[in-house]
């Protein structure tokens, strides 16, 4: 038997939110948004019938990176953007694992873009939590590339000129399997999309709004406050028709010129909205539910904006692997060595 | 035909030749010159080959630019070079034979196709008089042979349309070279309709064409005589004509089976790197994953991932990707996990001679990252001694927990000599103890896991695979508290922790083999110190200077860091140390500085490696005192 087949036997013993914590102090600043993503993921793992050694956390440079000495987990804090590269060997090496990664934007999205995208397109078996703050925290408050056009920074004094990322709309567009968002202001409804993406096969990218209250806050807070969430937040439940506001009075219809766009229920009648359903295989309608709102100050979606099933890059790596053994059977290395023209002396 | 083909012409006995076929990079000279090597291969002959090939795919057919060559030097003896000079070109068109005649020996040899040879093709390769009428070749043994149109002849009643039919002349010229060197032909038929098996016109147009080729040498009245090299009394064994490349691949597999850990290749496409990727991928069944990542970034890191899990990762690699890697290597050093990293060395710097050979990343391998992070350098010194050097990085990597750069360059990656296999019996077992238990009790006296508690003998820190109960932890780039892992900004634990890893490193000298010196040992005037792939011109060169009644020795260095422990005493025992490097000497300087030695350098960085003579020359030049 192979040292790496995995190592444990069933069952799986029950846990509490405390043994999932590790001994080390949470050095993050107080009133953080990490903190509250951190307790959401805490409490999340003992429901999902896995165990502590089974699980790895990898994550690469910025605030958010330094999740995984906080996980009673292994862990592996590694090198800026690169966490979705290496958290790809290791799942492709170990199958047997729940490889999580935790990354900012500037980490996800500008260092390791490339990584991230093809992380996506190759469905491999890791669940991303990007934490969009929309904005450098660790290297004290430069622009972000999801901050928004004309952000006033110390070195942007007359703001900033890039472009914003969204990070939904890239995922969509690197042909993720599962993308969804929430934010860090509602506990249960990052549980409940962290375990989606947890359940979900392939790779999953979920985006998490979360506060930076020393360098950008209050970038959310135009539509995560419990007094505009109603109003601003437009939640994606599959099957059900996009609905929001109070008591269901806004909706979104698919205009055939105009794309997604939001209208008045009484105007359109329920019958005319778009209901969600994740599983479209065309991303254009879910790429346009992400184009939704052009930031956090318009009414924006939250929830699964598409799940779809597709063939885990790991199942099928390690597919070719057992395929080449059953038929070939375990390699032998003298005949290797003698598989070419050989002659005695 | 078979092996008792009758010979009417007499057979004249060499000792040795070295023969260089050139033609367009559409002609096939590779595949011709890489066939000769094998059918020499099997018929005993000891050999090295030199494919020397343009990084264009098809550069503009006739032209300089496009022209491929492959020279392959056999012998009845034991030889450690592709050979100086070619006595022998086979030249397919004038680009062919203008770019070429400088390289081979005066006298040589030089039979060219002379259906190539017209005004179109005289202009292109920039001739203004057609050289095999205006005197220019008088020098040589020119034979005219008209390889296309004879090509045709054999060809087109099989019904082969023309166009076609030309593109077996290599095969030609494979079949008059096999005729003149009086190679055996049956396994070379064999070979051809296996190689063809899914294009049955095109195997017996090539037959064909290979038999007219040795047709004509025994018939055409051209060639009065053939030449025989005799098989070479080599050790006894089971020998194969392997490559540098996949050698390498074939020792990585080996590490791999030895350590009873799968295998996990992350690699990018590079030249000359990328055939260990594709050999690799063949070999599935071995527990072999080969990953095509985005990018040499990428590459490395999905291997440093695997390696985590417990994988013996490996990323392969040419120098701009090396310098790629950079950053993870670090990550490597500090997280101490067994990782290799090979490097595949060409021209440089930036895209450079990406089909060409250099030795011009030692420096890089050594100290080309940011902080103190030492690790563990080492080079193959000839094609099948990739096979060795491979298994030796696995195992530095597993048994001291760390990165290991292995190089090896362009010529080695792609040429090739006959290896004798190894007994499988006698590789070394490379099986790793995994941490499963705890190895700490803490102050409430609960048993924990120190991740960075070190073996006190290797300073090895314990490797604990995801996946083992009990033993959860985090590690990172951040530095790290002395035995617990947990982040540490304390300075004086910082600096033991830099300390301790360089220690780790240089630590493997204790149990490395003193280096052997050959030659004069005790009378030497001067010793010759080499590193990698400059082994075979060396000992050529040292074997000629002392054959000249100089005295000369020399050593060759597989471990570039650390040093073999007695490297230092025997360069001080010599008055003279010359060092040929395929750099600027790189190496030399590091001698110099290690050990204060007056370490002269030799040098040549013009994607070509040493030949013997230009070694010859140097050494001489250096116990005269020519050299400053």
């Amino acid at each position: 038997m192979s040292a790496t087949e995995t190592l444990v036997p069933d069952p799986v013993p029950a846990t509490t939110r405390k043994d999932w914590a590790s001994d080390q102090e949470v050095r993050w600043c107080p009133g953080c948004g990490d903190y509250s993503i951190l307790a959401a993921v805490q409490l999340l793992m003992p429901e999902l019938g896995i165990r502590r050694e089974d699980t790895v956390f990898v994550s690469g440079i910025g605030c958010a990176a330094r999740f995984p000495y906080y996980m009673n987990t292994y862990g592996m804090h590694t090198i800026h953007g690169r966490a979705p590269a290496i958290a790809t060997g290791l799942a492709l090496a170990r199958p047997d694992l729940h490889v999580f990664v935790v990354s900012g934007d500037g980490d996800a999205l500008s260092i390791g873009g490339n990584h991230l995208i093809h992380a996506l397109r190759r469905n491999v078996n890791i669940t991303i939590l990007l934490f969009n703050n929309q904005i450098y925290g660790l290297t004290k408050g430069q622009y972000s590339p999801t901050s928004e056009l004309g952000k006033v920074t110390k070195w942007t004094p007359f703001g900033s000129l890039d472009q914003p990322f969204n990070p939904i709309s890239v995922a969509l567009g690197a042909e993720a399997t599962f993308v969804a968002r929430t934010h860090d202001m509602d506990r249960a409804h990052m549980m409940e999309t962290f375990r989606r993406a947890f359940e979900h096969k392939g790779s999953k990218l979920v985006e998490i709004y979360q506060n930076c209250n020393v360098f950008n806050d209050g970038a959310f807070e135009a539509i995560t406050s419990k007094r505009v969430r109603e109003d601003m937040l437009v939640p994606l439940r599959h099957g059900e028709p996009i609905r929001f506001g109070a008591d269901g009075s806004k909706g979104v219809v698919l205009d055939p010129q105009r794309g997604a766009r939001i209208v008045d229920v009484a105007d359109v009648g329920e019958d005319a909205l778009l209901v969600h359903d994740e599983t479209r295989p065309d991303p254009g309608v879910a790429f346009m539910l992400s184009r939704l709102a052009t930031g956090p100050h318009e009414p924006t979606p939250i929830g699964v904006f598409r799940a779809v099933e597709r063939q885990e890059y790991g199942e099928a790596v390690n597919g070719q692997v057992a395929a080449a053994r059953e038929e070939r059977g375990e390699g032998d290395l003298a005949a290797l060595l003698r598989s070419g023209a050989t002659w005695e002396v | 035909m078979s092996e008792q083909v009758q010979r009417t012409k007499s057979v004249r006995d060499l000792d040795r030749v070295v023969i260089r076929f050139a033609g367009d990079s559409g002609d096939g000279m590779q595949l011709t010159g890489d066939r000769f090597t094998t059918s020499s291969a099997l018929y005993g002959n000891d050999l090295a080959t030199l494919p020397d090939f343009p990084a264009e795919i098809r550069a503009p057919a006739g032209t300089l630019a496009g022209v491929s060559a492959f020279q392959v030097h056999i012998s009845d003896h034991d030889i450690t070079t592709p050979g100086d000079a070619p006595t022998v070109l086979v030249a397919m068109n004038p680009a062919a034979l203008r770019s070429q005649i400088d390289r081979v020996e005066p006298g040589a040899t030089v039979i060219v196709n002379t259906d190539a040879f017209d005004e179109r093709n005289l202009a292109k390769a920039g001739y203004t008089s057609n050289p095999l009428h205006d005197g220019s070749l008088d020098g040589y043994t020119v034979y005219e042979v008209p390889m296309t149109s004879l090509t045709k002849g054999a060809v087109e009643p099989l019904g082969v349309k023309p166009r076609d039919a030309e593109r077996s002349k290599n095969f030609f010229a494979l079949g008059l070279v096999s005729w003149m060197y009086t190679r055996p032909v049956d396994r070379t038929l064999e070979w051809i309709e296996r190689r063809f098996a899914g294009k049955p016109q095109v195997a017996a147009a090539n037959t064909a064409a290979f038999k007219a080729g040795h047709a004509f040498g025994e018939t055409a009245e051209l060639f009065d005589h053939a030449y025989d090299v005799k098989p070479a009394a080599l050790p006894k064994g089971t020998y194969t004509n392997i490559s540098g490349n996949t050698a390498l691949a074939w020792g990585l597999i080996a590490a791999s089976q030895m350590s009873n850990l799968p295998l996990f290749l992350g690699s990018y496409p590079i030249t000359p790197a990328s055939d260990i990727l594709h050999e690799l991928s063949k070999h599935k069944n071995f527990d072999v994953r080969t990953f095509q990542a985005e990018d040499e970034i990428a590459g490395i890191g999905a291997a440093l991932g695997a390696a985590y899990g417990g994988h013996l990762g490996v990323t392969t690699t040419s120098g701009p990707g090396m310098a790629l890697k950079a950053e993870t290597l670090g990550l490597a050093v500090s997280l101490e996990l067994p990782l290799l990293v090979i490097d595949i060395q060409r021209g440089g710097p930036s895209t450079g001679l990406p089909t060409k050979t250099e030795q011009a990343d030692l420096l890089m391998a050594l100290h080309g990252r940011h902080g103190e992070a030492p690790l563990p350098v080492i080079a193959a010194k000839s094609p099948s001694h990739c096979f060795e050097v491979a298994i030796e990085a696995a195992r530095l990597a597993l048994k001291y927990r760390t990165p290991v750069i292995l190089l090896s360059d362009g010529y080695l990656a792609n040429g090739s000599e006959p290896w004798r296999l190894p007994d499988i019996d006698s590789l070394p077992d490379l099986t790793v103890d995994f941490a499963t238990e705890p190895n700490h009790v803490d102050d409430e006296g609960n048993a924990s896991f120190w991740p960075y508690r070190r073996d006190p003998e290797t300073l090895a820190r314990p490797w604990a695979l995801p996946g083992t109960p009990g033993l959860m932890h985090r590690i990172g780039g951040i530095e790290k508290a002395d035995g617990s892992g947990n982040i540490s900004y304390d300075p004086v634990n910082h600096e033991r922790m830099v300390e301790l890893r360089a220690a780790k490193v240089a630590g493997i000298a204790k149990e490395l083999p003193d280096v052997e010196v050959h030659g004069d040992v005790d009378s030497a005037d001067v010793l010759v110190v080499g590193w990698g792939s400059t082994w075979g011109a060396i000992d050529g060169a040292v074997a000629r200077v002392r054959a000249a009644g100089h005295k000369a020795a020399a050593v060759h260095l597989v471990h570039l860091n650390p040093f073999p422990p007695n490297l230092g005493e025997v360069l001080k025992r010599y008055p003279k140390v010359l060092v040929p490097e395929l750099n600027l000497g790189q190496l030399t300087s590091v001698l110099r500085a290690e050990f204060l030695v007056d370490a002269k350098a030799v040098t040549k960085v013009r994607g070509l490696p040493f030949t013997a003579s230009e070694l010859e020359q140097a050494i001489l030049d250096h116990l005269s005192g020519v050299l400053s």
